[in-house]
């Protein structure tokens, strides 16, 4: 990877953004779950993205992430087209993604679930638990998470928060470049909310590229940079968080027009 | 790492200090994570029964004639376990340990002239060929396992039919013929035993030693210091009783190496951890990036491997094979004792000593209801029993564990 130590502002003077998404296309069966899809979010920002149920938000993230081959489309990393066959690729290029399913396996424990398929092993691929275990203490500790009693118990006797927590730590947990949260704050009490979008905010202030996908207005309006809008797996728009308002997104939610391949650069402000 | 780290990594150690062994119990019980407790405590409870009602049940004679009629159902409830941590299942390991048999037989004839180590190695093999077969197309193509293994439940005994022609194949090779019938003399017992607790010592001991070299807590020191005490010492006592008859059965530590390698392998590498993540939730194991047909395919080669190599137990205790080879009870025993050992059929939660246990169980109350003199019926039933409570308590952690999450 050739990350180089810019600031966010050259980064997006010089208009590479972290990760771009081109004209992706996907369909399931004869469901149409995204048209021709524009995407882009550069590092140390909050792109939010939001829309109605069934607009293509997670269908969008999926094809990211190497879980759904795209149909047609181009993803670029820093400008450079990638190709994502699987979540390998995705990993290798910093992505790290939060599913609002959580994707935790419940029978392991909060470490084992940290280190899913990336596990500290030696040579003859024996596990070090001690340093697994150490790493996923500070990791927690960082992230003030204080509610889980022993990071050995089982997730699944953790609450729902105390999941979200953990999943959202086992993003954080890999210093990826790119963030990106499904619905992070769906299943969480007020405080929990408060932390997880605390955190987001301290994300793209440590210079990630943060993507948040929300329902919740409130939530977007509080943490995001910029707010793109998908209705029925097309773009309607992208918006500057400071000079729109919560009636403008709700509008182009409920009754946007799709911008067509008309390009993000134009249709941000 | 911001400075808010050390206290909460001092709150997280506080917590788990004063926790003793009853809070652990608990915490367990809630979790729906008894693992081999609700066994361990049935064994003690079905060998108290039986060395007070029945004669020659507590003997060193008969501890050793325990051991070698379990031998071959424990080696196959090992790789059951494997299968079930996937929440698969794998009904062919019967006749493919009969198909073993064949082949260890058709190779040792003398006409061969094959060694019996080679003969066996290449039966291990064929079994594990098998079973990677049969999990390639559970894994790759998507059929249930169900159907494919139940398929191989029906090819693998029609091989063995047609293979046999004269009926049976009588075994003459002492070296495929001592896996089941070879007792060590005195010494070389107790050299065993020091062995493998030395074994046991050092690995459990060098997992506490790197958590405190990385600053991690111990947490149940008095867990951790019962392991290394009684492990060894069960160890010594083994033997001593094995000792005071012929000797330690080589089938003994035939099923003590096969549990401690394949412990190591569960719980210990990667390819361990990925199985438990498959079996938990194969959508997670798949987005973390875990090859899960790979790892399906695996698990179904150890539970084929580990099935040929019961297989050729069972030859060598008969010192033959027959028509009869790899049928009757054996599959259902083998599965019976993982369950019963503790191993839930549900996926992702189970360890491979629960088919030592399992077994254990099924022996001890088969041998104990014949010393009594009992019939096959009454055996049956109460085995029977046995399997059904051990699901349904599976079954009623299984919602204590749902529940205790929200």
């Amino acid at each position: 990877m050739t990350a180089t130590a810019e600031t966010t502002s050259e980064r997006r003077a010089t208009g590479t953004p972290a990760l771009e998404v081109r004209g992706l296309s996907k369909h399931f069966g004869s469901v149409q779950a995204l048209t021709e899809v524009d995407f882009e979010v550069y590092d140390g920002e909050v792109m939010a993205l939001v829309g109605d149920n069934g607009a293509g938000k997670s269908t969008l993230v999926k094809c990211i992430a190497g879980i759904h081959p795209a149909d047609g489309g181009q993803v670029l990393s820093d400008g450079e087209p990638v190709d994502i066959h699987g979540p390998k690729d995705a990993v290798r290029l910093g992505i790290e993604i939060v599913y609002q399913d959580l994707a935790l396996c419940d029978n392991l424990d909060v470490v084992q679930n940290m280190y899913l398929g990336r596990e500290a092993h030696d040579r003859i691929h024996r596990l070090n638990e001690a340093e697994m275990e150490k790493k996923t203490t500070e990791t927690m500790a960082s992230l003030s998470v204080t509610t889980i009693r022993s990071i050995r118990q089982t997730v699944a006797t953790l609450s729902g928060g105390q999941r979200q927590s953990v999943a959202v730590a086992r993003a954080v947990h890999w210093n990826s470049r790119i963030v990106i949260l499904d619905e992070p704050t769906a299943a969480l009490g007020v405080a929990q909310t408060r932390q997880v979008l605390d955190l987001v905010a301290r994300l793209a202030q440590q210079g990630l590229a943060v993507v948040l996908i929300s329902h919740n207005l409130h939530d977007v309006f509080e943490v995001a940079t910029r707010i793109t809008v998908l209705r029925l797996g097309r773009n309607v728009g992208v918006y500057e968080r400071e000079k729109t308002t919560q009636q403008e997104v709700v509008s182009a939610i409920t009754a946007g027009v799709p911008t067509k391949v008309a390009g993000i650069a134009e249709t941000s402000a | 790492m911001t400075s808010s780290a050390p206290s909460v990594a001092a709150d997280a150690t506080d917590e788990a200090v004063p926790e003793g062994i009853w809070g652990r119990i608990s915490r367990e019980f809630r979790s729906g994570n008894l693992g081999s407790l609700p066994v361990a405590a049935a064994l003690v409870v079905i060998v108290i029964i039986f060395s007070q009602t029945a004669q020659n049940f507590f003997t060193a004679v008969n501890f050793n004639n325990l051991i070698t009629q379990l031998a071959g159902t424990c080696l196959l409830a090992y790789g059951v376990v494997f299968v079930l941590l996937l929440g698969e299942i794998d009904l062919s390991i019967g006749y493919v340990s009969g198909v073993a048999g064949v082949i260890v037989a058709e190779l040792q004839l003398p006409g061969r002239g094959v060694p019996g180590l080679i003969c066996i190695v290449l039966a291990v093999v064929g079994g594990a060929l098998i079973g990677a077969f049969q999990g390639s197309i559970v894994a790759l193509v998507g059929v249930p396992s169900f159907v494919v293994t139940i398929a191989g439940f029906e090819i693998w005994q029609g091989v063995i039919l047609k293979s046999i022609p004269q009926g049976v194949i009588v075994i003459q090779n002492n070296t495929i013929n001592n896996m089941d019938g070879y007792f060590f003399s005195d010494a070389a017992g107790w050299i065993i035993a020091a062995v493998v607790s030395a074994i046991y010592v050092l690995s459990v001991g060098s997992g506490a030693f790197s958590q405190v070299r990385h600053g991690v807590a111990i947490r149940n020191r008095a867990l951790l210091a019962a392991k290394l005490l009684v492990v060894p010492a069960a160890s010594f006592l083994i033997v001593y009783i094995c000792n005071k008859d012929r000797g330690l059965p080589f089938p003994l530590l035939l099923i003590v190496a096969a549990l401690l390698i394949l412990t190591f392998l569960a719980k210990r590498t990667t390819f361990g951890r990925h199985v438990y993540a498959v079996g938990g939730n194969a959508e997670a194991a798949r987005r973390a990036g875990i090859n899960v047909a790979r790892i399906r395919i695996l698990v179904f080669t150890i539970s084929g491997a580990m099935s040929a190599l019961g297989g050729v137990v069972l030859a060598a205790r008969l010192n033959s094979v027959d028509l009869n080879a790899g049928g009757g009870t054996l599959l259902i025993d083998a599965i019976s004792a993982a369950v019963i050992g503790g191993t839930s059929l549900f996926g992702g939660r189970g360890e491979v000593r629960n088919g030592l246990f399992g077994a254990l169980v099924i022996a001890t109350i088969a041998n104990g209801l014949n010393t009594i003199g009992y019939t096959s019926g009454i055996i049956f039933i109460v085995t029977g029993a046995i399997l059904l409570m051990a699901v349904t308590l599976d079954t009623v952690l299984r919602r204590i564990q749902a529940r205790s999450g929200r």
